[in-house]
């Protein structure tokens, strides 16, 4: 078995490497925390309390595994497994370095945008079927959430995509080899996309579906065991992936001098993009809800339309 | 919109760029078990039953303590001895009510009841966590040195009689007529 | 690739199915989503990817995103799964099994008669968007007026 897009073999291992870089993110977000907030964070459990993840994980999986008699139980079983699926799915269009991917996907751009739209189910189930106050109201405004920003993320990209001419993430990534990464040409987009990135996978400052000073957990309040280490994985897998996306789209993928290997590259920068959404979290508060539907529709959207026009405008102009 | 960018860059960078700076400061984490955090002399923390210079109980049984309990975890009994002295024939905190408020240190006429700086209390079994006056006891005075109730106190006790107390005058006669 | 497609166009039909025979709402909903996915998967393999990721993003997306939203604003209980039940006697199949029955005959000989290879021929993005944007630039403007004229409705509405 050959190590190539597709086979068997690096689907396998990308498959394994993101599952552990999501669960190992589990203790690098507490110690980078904590860096910035002057404590030291779990060091503990082995080595720089590396193993911390693991002692999680052991809990996690002993726990209980409770349905509520009051929940839905079939919708409140799928809703995790859900998100997992939908977010490992959109890692398989995503082009890692030269020859590692799990498949290059002429739709690939299309491909992730469906897949965060499917996402959003996963929490819209847990909320409904969960049968409890708190968790409905994470739901409803999880849903209204992530049908908004998945329209700003969506002509975010569409900026790269016309710069690059195709949906196919390794062709954009190879585009960028020629022009210059699209960070700068396509800045505004980059911004809106990191956003709306951060919205989609709700993730502070915007985890108001989650906001455990004024709704709990919001739609997992009543999840416990593994069900609930799903979605907390998920959420990590959901912030890889968008730092993944980032890199990929705006900041030339695997790109960089020839002095160390590709994926090297690609892995700084997603690792880059993953503290900084952690820094984000440490720094800045949530917004109130109707600030945060009022910020996208009002701001977000006629200033992601006014990109993508001047961006069509100069294409057509120059070509 | 241009005092919403401005005020990104202005504020919310600015808040980024300062929580990041903290990544080169010192934690304050005093890493505990291995590094004992200095405990103030004040601390609330574990009770005890303190003696008085000579070696004596100092309790005296008054169950002020018990009274001022809001959480009623301290149970006594009062019994005497032959010279008269006071004490508990029993005292027993239950430390898994305990709350280490220092009511009942407050609460203490005789300096007995103190609160000292030790935390480190935890039992894998409840039963444990009550403590009987022999595992309260310590030998010393505690916090205050030369107290004694008994050298100050009208009553009377074997080896000092009424008006032997220290600043005690000597008991009017109240049956005589002389001034 | 036929086989995939026999596999989600039976995972359509049947999803369907169960839309209409289930009594719990949200159950029925998810059924709906999962044949909506089944027909994008159909799109997929029969060479229109774009259209196979349309349908995923609107449809399974967004559309039924609004209904699931409805039906959280709804309180639906026990009373509704029997209302539901109480609707699915024999009496109320009878027509529209009759009627279901001869489209499906009518559909079955069409197929018999015009036999003819599935066309497995890959429509790429660009091509589709030169066709909508070429021949058909029409049709795309009266839709988006269309969509206009519902944007500035509900935002009429949401004023008020």
């Amino acid at each position: 078995m050959t190590f190539e897009v597709g086979s068997g073999l690096s689907i396998g291992v990308i498959l394994a490497t993101v599952i552990l870089v999501a669960a190992m993110l589990i203790w690098v977000e507490r110690r980078l925390l904590s860096f910035w907030q002057e404590r030291l964070g779990p060091n503990r459990v082995g080595p720089f309390g590396l193993l911390q993840v693991v002692a999680d994980m052991i809990k996690i999986f002993t726990k209980e595994d409770w349905v509520p008699p009051f929940a839905d139980k079939f919708s409140f079983v799928l809703a995790p497994a859900i998100i997992m699926t939908v977010i490992l799915m959109s890692f398989s269009v995503v082009p890692f370095a030269p020859g590692v991917g799990v498949v290059d996907s002429n739709i690939g751009v299309l491909f992730v945008l469906a897949m965060a739209s499917l996402g959003a189910y996963s929490v819209m189930l847990a909320g409904l079927s969960s049968d409890n106050k708190y968790a409905l109201l994470g739901a409803l405004r999880a849903a209204a959430q992530m049908i908004s920003y998945e329209v700003f993320m969506g002509i975010s990209i569409l900026g790269v995509v016309a710069l690059a001419g195709t949906f196919n993430l390794r062709e954009i990534v190879l585009a960028q080899e020629e022009n210059g990464w699209y960070v700068i040409p396509q800045f505004i987009g980059f911004v809106i996309f990191l956003i709306a990135g951060i919205a989609e996978s709700h993730r502070l400052p915007f985890d108001i579906p989650e906001a455990e000073q004024e709704i709990c957990a919001g739609y997992h309040t009543e999840y416990s065991g593994m069900k609930f280490g799903m979605f907390f994985v998920g959420e990590y897998l959901g912030l890889v992936l968008i730092a993944s996306l980032i890199t990929v789209l705006f900041f030339g993928g695997w790109l960089g001098p020839a002095f160390l290997p590709p994926i090297v590259w690609f892995s700084l920068k997603a690792f880059a993009f993953i503290a900084f959404f952690i820094l984000l979290r440490a720094a800045i508060p949530r917004p109130r809800y109707d600030q945060l539907m009022s910020y996208g529709w009002l701001f977000l959207l006629p200033v992601s339309l006014l990109n993508l026009l001047i961006t069509g405008v100069i294409i057509l102009s120059t070509s | 919109m241009l005092t919403l960018i401005k005020d990104t860059l202005t504020s919310q960078v600015v808040t980024l760029w300062r929580v990041f700076s903290h990544l080169w400061v010192k934690a304050d984490t005093v890493e505990y078990p291995d590094e004992q955090p200095y405990m103030f002399p004040r601390w609330r923390g574990r009770i005890i039953l303190s003696r008085d210079p000579d070696g004596e109980e100092r309790c005296v049984a008054c169950n002020l303590c018990a009274v001022a309990c809001p959480v009623d975890c301290i149970a006594l009994q009062k019994t005497e001895d032959e010279e008269g002295r006071w004490y508990p024939e029993f005292f027993r905190i239950n430390f898994s009510r305990c709350i280490m408020c220092g009511f009942c240190e407050e609460a203490c006429p005789t300096n007995a009841i103190q609160l000292t700086p030790d935390f480190e209390m935890a039992e894998y079994k409840r039963q444990d966590m009550v403590w009987e006056k022999e595992d309260l006891l310590i030998d010393g005075t505690g916090k205050y040195h030369d107290y004694n109730f008994y050298r100050v106190a009208g009553k009377k006790i074997g080896g000092k009689d009424k008006g032997e107390a220290r600043n005690e005058a000597v008991p009017v006669n109240v049956r005589s007529l002389l001034p | 690739m036929i086989l995939l497609f026999y596999i989600a166009g039976a995972v359509a039909v049947i999803s369907t199915v169960a839309v209409i025979l289930q009594t719990n709402i949200v159950h029925a909903l998810i059924y709906l989503i999962l044949s909506l996915l089944a027909v994008a998967v159909c799109f997929y393999v029969l060479g229109a990817p774009f259209a196979a990721v349309l349908e995923a993003i609107v449809y399974a997306g967004a559309i039924m995103v609004l209904f699931l939203f409805v039906i959280m604003m709804l309180n639906m209980g026990q009373h509704s799964i029997d209302q539901e039940r109480s609707w699915m006697g024999p009496k109320v199949w009878i027509v529209p099994s009759i009627l279901a029955s001869v489209l499906l005959a009518q559909l079955l000989t069409v197929i018999t008669q015009y036999d003819h290879e599935l066309a497995l021929t890959t429509v790429d993005v660009m091509e589709v968007s030169a066709l909508l944007f070429g021949p058909y630039v029409l049709a795309v403007e009266l839709a988006s007026l269309l969509l206009l004229a519902g944007l500035v409705a509900a935002y009429h509405l949401a004023k008020k």
